[in-house]
């Protein structure tokens, strides 16, 4: 399970911690009593400093504290490193709830469903102001934005419910803005889906591919990889782009959306400013089915 | 008549002043009246303005505390609506940082001592002292006007775009941000004036007490990071009132710009609250120890290390706010490096008790509370900069607990020290020593009480700034609303005998506890220009191997060391001219 990791290294802190927390109380409380003063006119030793010991009570910490950050940062690398098989789901959270959104379409509030024993990936906005997704059974964590995607993964073992509660402060009701993780068996979670139907309208990529006709976006971009005014659609999601004055990107969500509402920000090398942003002619979700449906022109 | 070496050109002619201990004229005694006290220059009188000031502030903020813990007793609603709680939090937040932490420390108890311990009449601008706690009056009523005024509901972060679309006084309490910040870096630059130009003949910088370091830590990052502050406010605040996009992405802005802006301050004012905490400790556990400080230079240098490291950690409050990789890896590592100077310090001060003469007095008592409650709070800080550690603890209680183990186990019992250290000095009185050790048992059990259980329910998940919990967190959370109450019990008990402290207190001598520090040199209460010689220092302020003779010295000749040729008096010429 996600955050075995985690455990491993708070446990270590703790356990670390405790440790000299306890040598400083003891010889504290040892030199109160050992020491104390038995005169006003006790003399004591001059002891200004001592080099070798301010250095090695320098030192050792110094090295636990490199042994924590190398095991802070393994751990943390590997929360933002998503396994190329998770199975991906839409996330928008508003005051006071969520909405989890699948690639059929279907659409569920505050409850997200999700098969065991496979990666999971949570692709995150807000329709307002920050909120932030934490899961204490997964040990994972991450803010929800109004102007960006944000992510989270995680891989359920074992069917069952966790909580998951909102951790960015958000106003009145930011305490009651909970949801529940329900994890299913594969066979089961593929028919909770199945159940839900499509949500009312078509499945995010069948969206996506009817809006880049409607709003023309296939006149400049091609899905089939052909070189027109704009670069093709056709494997763009995760492409790595060389810039205009050289640096590189990858054409991620955030990328992707900032091109369809800031075409001008960040132009590919070879390429001219010459869209119009989609800033009020297109709402989040439209977008974010778009991306959905360039991720499968691979 | 004796003479002194004070530097490597010059033989002052010195004599011993020994302070009487029963002195006739005092600063309290000087001028009488409230218009006397309004219009006075004097730091003494000044720094008791701040703590009067400071203390009023702590007891709102903390009886908005105690209602906040009394709605969590239960889940759902006890006794107060969300939305009632929300801006409780949001005040008790923001009075205890920017008005009683903050000037706490400096403003109140620095500015009674800085002067007295460099041997000084005054600080180097008396009128802007004063204007500085007119300012800090200012932005008071500006934030009492908010309260007046639909409240503020954002969290003392005051992040964004929440604080952009809320309906509460936002700008009310912005702009007395924005005012108050003006106090503290005028209180800075003071500061910094006075230790580089009116320490008392023979006060080398190897001969500064710790507490000056600390204090001169402190004021440089007041004056360095108070302006970004400022600047942030105003930005939200024309936000709010212009539509400028900055912060707001429905205006075209980012909010995790503010985060950063906000913590760029934000960050370094932990330091500006527990590094003159530092400086306390340090005199009171070589007065209690009648010992040399183990490590002189290590602990000063340390306040100057973590002054600066401090200012690059800031990026460590955002690492599940979507800033980037390579930032949050960076900010990591750097909030390990701050950690090491600040566990230097707790081992030197606990190696200078070793063969000392240790006597268990209050102000002792809390230096002993502080290193324990503080290393704590050192220690979950580690677990929080730790960054796996953190994406699961961030915003739980277990960051609750840390930050007041830090500033309340840290900086608040550290201000206990110094208050039960210095009231001798400040009214001439001593307190009643039983009541005081009780009043610190109660502060010690209640604290733990409170935040203990506090660490293990946020590990398990519990959310900050929630009105609501779900049920598994019921008995943590009614362990530590009781705890409060016991901390509350405390604060009122150390109320109660220090003000009877002031009408039937036990007359305190010049030095009741055998200091060699300059402050206790003079008499107590001080006269009005805190010394009626000019002091001469020959030994360091910890150098308990030396007779308290050498330690009494001033000036012997009749014009006070104001002769132009006297260059290494030119500092109490200074004061003369002010």
């Amino acid at each position: 399970m996600t955050g075995a990791s985690t455990d491993a290294l708070m446990a270590f802190i703790h356990i670390v911690s405790f440790i000299i927390l306890a040598g400083v109380t003891i010889a504290m409380i040892y030199f109160a009593i050992k020491y104390k003063r038995k005169s006003q006119d006790d003399e004591t030793p001059l002891i200004t400093h001592n080099n070798t010991l301010e250095i090695t009570w320098s030192v050792i910490p110094l090295l636990l504290v490199f042994v924590v950050f190398g095991w802070g940062y393994k751990g943390w690398l590997n929360l933002n490193t998503v396994p190329d098989n998770a199975y991906e789901i839409q996330v928008s959270a508003y005051k006071w709830g969520w909405t989890f959104k699948y690639e059929t379409g279907a659409q569920i509030g505050n409850e997200v469903h999700v098969p065991a024993g496979r990666p999971v990936k949570l692709v995150m906005q807000s329709q307002d102001v920050l909120h932030s997704f934490f899961v204490p059974d997964y040990r994972i964590k991450h803010d929800v934005l109004p102007n960006r995607y944000t992510y989270v993964w995680f891989q359920a073992e074992e069917t069952g419910e966790s909580q998951v509660f909102c951790t960015e402060y958000c106003g009145t009701s930011h305490s009651d803005m909970l949801a529940k993780v329900v994890v299913h068996t594969e066979e089961g979670f593929q028919s909770w889906l199945a159940e839900q139907g499509t949500g009312g309208g078509g499945t995010p990529v069948e969206n996506g591919e009817n809006l880049i006709t409607l709003q023309g976006c296939v006149t400049c971009h091609s899905v089939d990889g052909s070189d027109k005014i704009g670069p093709t659609f056709q494997g763009l999601y995760d492409r790595s782009e060389t810039l205009e004055d050289g640096s590189t990107i990858t054409a991620d969500e955030n990328y992707i959306r900032e091109s369809i509402l800031d075409p001008g920000a960040k132009i590919v090398q070879g390429y001219q400013n010459q869209m119009v942003s989609y800033e009020g002619r297109l709402s989040d979700d439209d977008i974010s089915d778009i991306i959905e449906y360039i991720k499968t022109l691979e | 008549m004796a003479t002194a070496e004070v530097s490597n050109t010059k033989t002052l002619k010195v004599k011993r002043f020994k302070p009487s201990d029963d002195p006739k004229n005092t600063y309290l005694n000087h001028e009488k009246g409230v218009w006397a006290w309004m219009t006075t220059v004097d730091h003494k009188k000044i720094g008791l303005m701040y703590l009067g000031s400071v203390a009023l502030f702590f007891l709102i903020g903390g009886v908005l505390a105690l209602l906040l813990r009394t709605e969590l007793l239960t889940p759902a609603k006890t006794f107060i609506e969300a939305d009632t709680y929300n801006q409780f939090f949001t005040l008790h937040g923001a009075i205890m940082v920017f008005f009683v932490l903050v000037p706490s420390i400096p403003a109140a108890l620095g500015n009674f001592v800085l002067p007295m311990q460099l041997g000084a009449k005054d600080v180097a601008f008396p009128r802007l002292n004063l204007a500085s706690l007119y300012i800090y009056w200012i932005g008071a009523i500006f934030t009492f006007i908010a309260l007046a005024n639909n409240g503020l509901d954002t969290g003392w972060t005051f992040y964004t775009p929440y604080s952009t679309t809320s309906t509460s006084s936002v700008i009310w309490v912005t702009m007395g941000v924005f005012i108050l910040g003006f106090s503290s870096i005028l209180t800075g630059t003071n500061f910094i004036t006075t230790v580089h130009k009116l320490r008392a003949p023979g006060i080398s910088w190897g001969k500064l007490p710790l507490n000056i370091w600390a204090l001169y830590a402190t004021s440089i990052i007041q004056v360095l990071a108070t302006p970004v502050l400022a600047i942030t406010v105003l930005l939200l605040t024309m936000e709010r009132t212009l539509g400028i996009g900055i912060f707001d992405p429905a205006l075209g802005g980012d909010p995790v710009l503010f985060q950063h802006f906000f913590w760029f301050y934000s960050h370094p004012a932990v330091y500006i609250m527990i590094v003159p905490g530092f400086g306390i400790i340090s005199e009171v556990i070589t007065t209690f120890s009648k010992k040399h400080i183990f490590g002189y230079w290590a602990i000063a240098l340390s306040s100057l290390a973590i002054a600066f490291i401090g200012f690059l950690v800031w990026g460590h409050h955002m690492f599940t706010s979507g800033q980037s990789a390579v930032a949050t890896t960076v900010f990591s590592f750097l909030t390990f490096l701050v950690g090491i100077p600040t566990g230097i310090k707790i081992l030197n001060w606990v190696a200078t008790l070793y063969k000392g003469s240790i006597e268990m007095k209050t102000p002792m008592i809390y230096v002993f509370i502080f290193l324990f409650l503080f290393s704590i709070g050192g220690f979950t800080g580690i677990m929080l900069g730790a960054l796996s550690a953190d994406i699961h603890l961030h915003d739980t209680y277990y960051v609750v607990a840390h930050f007041h183990y830090v500033m309340m186990g840290g900086t608040l019992i550290a201000l206990l020290s110094g208050l039960h250290y210095w009231w001798p000095k400040m009214t001439g009185k001593m307190y009643n020593e039983f009541q005081a050790k009780i009043g610190a048992a109660l502060i010690f059990i209640g604290f733990n009480m409170t935040f203990l259980p506090q660490f293990i329910m946020g590990s398990q998940g519990m959310p900050r700034r929630y009105y609501n919990y779900i049920d598994q967190f019921t008995v943590f959370h009614q362990t530590s609303t009781i705890g409060s109450y016991i901390l509350g019990v405390g604060f009122l008990l150390i109320a109660y005998y220090l003000f009877v402290s002031l009408f039937k207190g036990e007359k305190a001598g010049a030095n009741p506890w055998g200091s060699r520090g300059l402050e206790w040199q003079a008499t107590s209460p001080p006269d009005f220009h805190n010394f009626d010689h000019t002091p001469v220092i020959i030994n360091g302020p910890y150098d308990y191997h030396k007779p308290m003779e050498e330690f009494q010295l001033g000036l012997a000749d009749s014009h006070n060391g104001h002769d132009p040729s006297h260059e290494a008096v030119s500092a109490g010429k200074a004061v003369e001219t002010n």
